[in-house]
Order: structure tokens, then C-alpha cells, then sequence
């Protein structure tokens, strides 16, 4: 029975935490305050449910007890430090206890203390590291040791950094609120870009074990999906919600048996995951159905669409995908974008468009040392039938490159033997 | 991981009786939770049996298609939603919020749906076999 209760709480704390601390953190001024008050109601609910039973409403519960350890915190230390200046700081916290009951209050204003906790966990100020760690532990009730396992850091590093983070903010007397206009589109940067960075450190495949990395990735959606439920007009929100869902869908048809990278164009598109795809594609076009230029995210999101509309390789829109790189080359200036870029436009108008478009980007950008750039050259002159030439660009991209199976993939087409 | 939450019929809902305007409002109120909640991947409400029909199937290969209505209500499904939750109990958690879905006794049931991990080594083999063929066929058409 006891047993029981505990995953009851586990299931109620998963659902409520996020916007217990958003409400407190509004009350108090300070996320880290809020967080601690919230983990007293935890530890109280802990205590208590599994012999008097999960209350009715959990959520109002779990606030009331909070905002009463508050309010016991905040008599205790305004005794001890009544006759310092912070008095007035602390009697200031104690009347923000004293509004209305978080229960009573209306559905938009939760939704706003949680839209705010985010920004403030996402804040600029901050490290990515920093906002990505913060994020999960208080918007996705993560608790240290699983960021700390997922990220393949110390739990103490972990720890740290979240109490740093903090602080920084304490200090800064950062205001949690969502921000105005003026500030709003960059502040919003700041939050996709952590959301995005969750997702991709889910997605590469550099660390972690299977399972923590596919959850990650299903955090990262979660979080994504939350901001859009939030903020449903804003057209980059909707689109990297998009682009992770149409991403995520290839997650099963991106590695083999081996554990071995497949590309994109040879995958067995009947394994790509059609729940996701459905959605992505319903997402990206909620977001150019809102009318207002795309930003990266969005850009990105048409360009993984083209693919996944695509049943087979051959049916794939490759001019729709170079025009969403024209856009996306047009705001980023990205090397690597205009590589991707050459590399669509000799699928659509034949290599030799192509190999124009990299001879170009080599003579005219800093991708020297990058390995991609000579495999790209590689592909397009072995399709014109160069395939000396051919054979010395994949000899250049082996050796420039730092993954040893790539290496070996690419030498093994130097030779000829693929 | 994904769950999927079926609602039972009720003889109301096969008898086609649409829910009221409250059970509407309540209902799209939760459907609003679900959603800002990140957890909502999709959801419908279907039509009584009396407009479905089954394809059953007999040992010998043979295929019969039986026109609805169904007689046994409880079993069968009035609608479902797809969630992605972070554990099964978190499931359970929400839809023990969910309003009534008929305004008599019924039930949602959860169920996990499966991933491609869960396939496991049973049919590891199998799948590594295709694999290493339409590897070598792509190999050859290249």
C-alpha cells in the first residue's frame, strides 16, 4: 500500500510541480525560494498521504502547504533579523502570501506564472548549461541526479551549477515575469535555444545511455508543446516543436542493428514514426498559417517536412527543400547552411549547379578543416563521373574527419569499394 | 513512453445520445489541461457501432465482414486519446481528473503502447536480417 502512494505522489508531483513553483515563485519574488517551498509540500505529502490518503485536489494541497511553510519561514526569520533592513522585503513577501488562494485563481494566471518561470529559468543572463539544467529541474520536475545522468556529469556538478543559477538570479533581482514586447523575441530566442539544446543533446548521439536520450528528447517536446500551449502565436515556438517531432520521428530508422548511423536518403522510411510526422507537419503549418516571416526554427521544420511528405527518396520536393535554404542561408549566413544548401541544390538542378555552389563556399568561407565539404565535393563528382577526382575528395574528408566509423566509411569510398 | 487512454461505451453512447453542452465544456476543459500540459498527442471520439463494422478473420484464411451494431457495450470503445507521459502512473493521474466522459457508470482504460525498443531480442534477429539486406541492395545501386 505504502508502495502505492508513492507513485501516486510520483504521478501528482510530475503533473503539479512546474506550476506549484511558477505560483510561488510569483509570490516570492525568488525561483529558488519557490523551489524549496515546493519540496517542503513534497516532503509533507510524503509523509502524510500514504496514511490519510491523496487528496481530492493535490494541486490546491500541495500549494496550501507550501504557502503556509512560507509564511512559518518567513515569521521565524523576521524574527531573527527584525531589526534589519531587509525587514521591509521580508513584510513585503509576507502580504504576497496573503493573495488570493492559487486554487481560486483563474486558469490564465497559471498559465502565466508558468510562461514567466520559464523565461526566468531561460534567462539570458544565464549559461546555456545554466538554463538547461534549471529548465529541466523546475519546469520539468527533472531532479538533479537524472540531469545529471542524462548529461553524463556529476550529480555534485549538477547540483552546483542549479544553486549558482540561483543565486545569479537572486542577485540580479531578475523580475519573473514574461517579458514585454521590446524584449519579448529575444528572450524567446533564449528559451527555444534551450529547449532546442535539450532536445539535441537527446538526439546526438554522443552520450548517455538509449533509454535517457529518447527521454530527453520526449522532455524536450513535452517543454516544447508546453511553451506552445502558452504562446500559441508564436510561429518559431510552433516551428521547433515541429522540427523536434518531425526529427524524433526518424529516431528508430536512424541507426542499425550495430548501432551504426544510417543517412537519411537510405533509411526504411516505413519505420519513421507517423504519430510525430502527422503532428509535425499540423504544427509547421500552424506556424506559416499565423502569416509572419519564419525564423530558423520554422525553416527547418519545412525542410524536414519535404522530407518526411516524401514516401521514397526519389519523390522527395528538393527545390521546395534549396528555397528553405535560401531563407534559412538569408537570416544565419551559416557556412554549413550554405553547404547543406549546394548540397539540395545539386538533387534538384543536377550536380554541376551543385559543385558551383561548393566551389564558391570553399574559396569564400572558413569551412578549410571541415570534412563535410570534401565529402559533399566527393558525392557530386562521382555523380558527373569524375570519379579520380572523386576518389582524392573522400581520401581528404577520411582524413579530416574525427569519427572513426566515418572515417572508415569514407576511405572505403576512396577506394572504390562502394 | 505513450499511453493510450480508451473510453468504454456506455448504452448511451451507442445509442448515439450526443453528451450536454456541460459535458462538452468540461471535457474541452480537460482537453485544454492535456494539451498545456505537453502531454496530449492526439484524440477522437467515434461513432456508435451501429456504424462500424469488424473484419473477422477464421483459421483457414478466410475473411468475414460483420456490419455493426455490437452487443457487448462494455467492450467496446467510444474514443481514445494518445498521451505521452513520463511514466504509466502519470497516466493514470490524469485521466482520474478527467470528467465523466457519459453521465452514467462507465470506464477509460490505459494502456502502454508499444515502442520499438520493447520489440526486444525476439525480433532482433529478424529485423537485422532486412536490415542487412536492403543494406546490400543499397550498396549495389550505388
Amino acid at each position: 500500500m505504502e508502495g502505492d502512494a508513492r507513485r501516486a505522489i510520483d504521478a501528482v508531483w510530475r503533473i503539479e510541480s512546474a506550476r506549484l513553483i511558477a505560483g510561488l515563485a510569483r509570490m516570492t519574488g525568488d525561483v529558488g525560494v519557490a523551489e524549496d517551498l515546493a519540496q517542503d509540500a513534497l516532503l509533507a505529502a510524503l509523509e502524510q498521504w500514504p496514511t490519510v490518503g491523496v487528496p481530492d485536489n493535490p494541486g490546491a494541497w500541495l500549494m496550501t502547504t507550501a504557502k503556509n511553510r512560507g509564511i512559518d519561514r518567513m515569521r521565524r526569520r523576521e524574527m531573527a533579523i527584525r531589526k534589519e533592513e531587509e525587514l521591509g522585503h521580508e513584510v513585503e513577501l509576507q502580504a504576497r502570501f496573503a493573495e488570493p488562494d492559487f486554487a481560486a485563481a483563474a486558469d490564465d494566471d497559471i498559465g502565466d506564472d508558468l510562461l514567466s518561470l520559464i523565461f526566468t529559468a531561460c534567462h539570458p543572463l544565464l549559461s546555456t548549461e545554466a538554463r538547461v539544467a534549471l529548465t529541466l529541474r523546475l519546469v520539468g520536475s527533472l531532479s538533479t541526479a537524472e540531469i545529471a545522468r542524462a548529461f553524463l556529469a556529476k550529480e555534485s556538478t549538477v547540483a552546483q551549477r542549479i544553486v549558482r543559477a540561483k543565486r545569479t538570479l537572486a542577485e540580479a533581482r531578475v523580475p519573473i515575469e514574461v517579458p514585454g514586447a521590446a524584449e519579448r523575441e529575444q528572450r524567446l530566442a533564449s528559451v527555444l535555444e534551450v529547449i532546442y539544446a535539450i532536445f539535441n543533446e537527446g538526439y546526438a548521439a554522443s552520450s548517455g545511455e538509449e533509454w535517457i536520450r529518447a527521454d530527453l528528447c520526449e522532455e524536450a517536446m513535452r517543454l516544447g508543446r508546453i511553451l506552445v500551449g502558452l504562446a500559441p502565436d508564436e510561429p518559431e515556438a510552433l516551428g521547433l516543436v515541429a522540427l523536434m517531432e518531425l526529427q524524433a520521428a526518424r529516431f528508430a530508422a536512424r541507426t542499425g542493428p550495430a548501432g551504426e548511423a544510417i543517412p537519411l536518403l537510405e533509411q526504411d522510411r516505413s519505420r519513421w514514426d507517423f504519430v510525430l510526422i502527422g503532428r509535425g507537419l499540423k504544427g509547421l503549418q500552424r506556424a506559416e498559417a499565423l502569416g509572419r516571416p519564419l525564423g530558423p526554427y520554422a525553416l527547418q521544420a519545412g525542410i524536414a517536412a519535404c522530407h518526411a511528405r516524401a514516401r521514397t527518396p526519389e519523390q522527395t520536393d528538393w527545390e521546395r527543400v534549396v528555397a528553405c535554404y535560401d531563407a534559412l542561408a538569408a537570416i544565419t549566413g551559416s557556412p554549413v547552411v550554405r553547404l547543406n544548401r549546394a548540397v539540395a541544390v545539386g538533387m534538384a538542378f543536377g550536380p554541376a549547379a551543385g559543385l558551383e555552389l561548393l566551389d564558391q563556399l570553399a574559396r569564400e568561407s572558413a569551412l578549410g578543416g571541415y570534412h563535410l565539404l570534401p565529402a559533399a565535393r566527393g558525392e557530386l563528382l562521382e555523380r558527373l563521373g569524375r570519379e579520380e577526382e572523386a576518389a582524392a575528395e573522400f581520401a581528404r574528408a577520411a582524413a579530416m574527419s574525427k569519427n572513426s566509423r566515418e572515417r572508415a566509411l569514407l576511405r572505403a569510398r576512396a577506394e572504390g569499394r562502394r | 513512453m505513450r499511453v493510450m487512454a480508451i473510453v468504454k461505451a456506455t448504452e448511451d453512447s451507442e445509442a448515439g445520445v450526443m453528451p450536454s453542452e456541460e459535458m462538452l465544456t468540461a471535457m474541452g476543459k480537460f482537453n485544454e489541461e492535456l494539451v498545456k500540459a505537453g502531454v496530449m498527442l492526439g484524440g477522437e471520439g467515434l461513432h456508435p457501432s451501429s456504424k462500424g463494422a469488424r473484419v473477422s478473420f477464421g483459421g483457414d484464411g478466410e475473411r468475414t465482414v460483420i456490419d455493426g451494431p455490437f452487443a457487448e457495450t462494455k467492450e467496446l470503445i467510444a474514443g481514445f486519446w494518445l498521451l505521452q507521459v513520463r511514466s504509466f502512473d502519470e497516466a493514470v493521474e490524469w485521466m482520474k481528473r478527467c470528467p465523466n466522459p457519459n453521465d452514467e457508470p462507465g470506464a477509460i482504460e490505459i494502456r502502454q503502447v508499444f515502442e520499438a525498443d520493447d520489440f526486444g531480442e525476439e525480433l532482433t534477429p529478424e529485423l537485422r536480417e532486412q536490415e542487412e539486406r536492403l543494406r546490400a541492395q543499397a550498396e549495389q545501386s550505388q
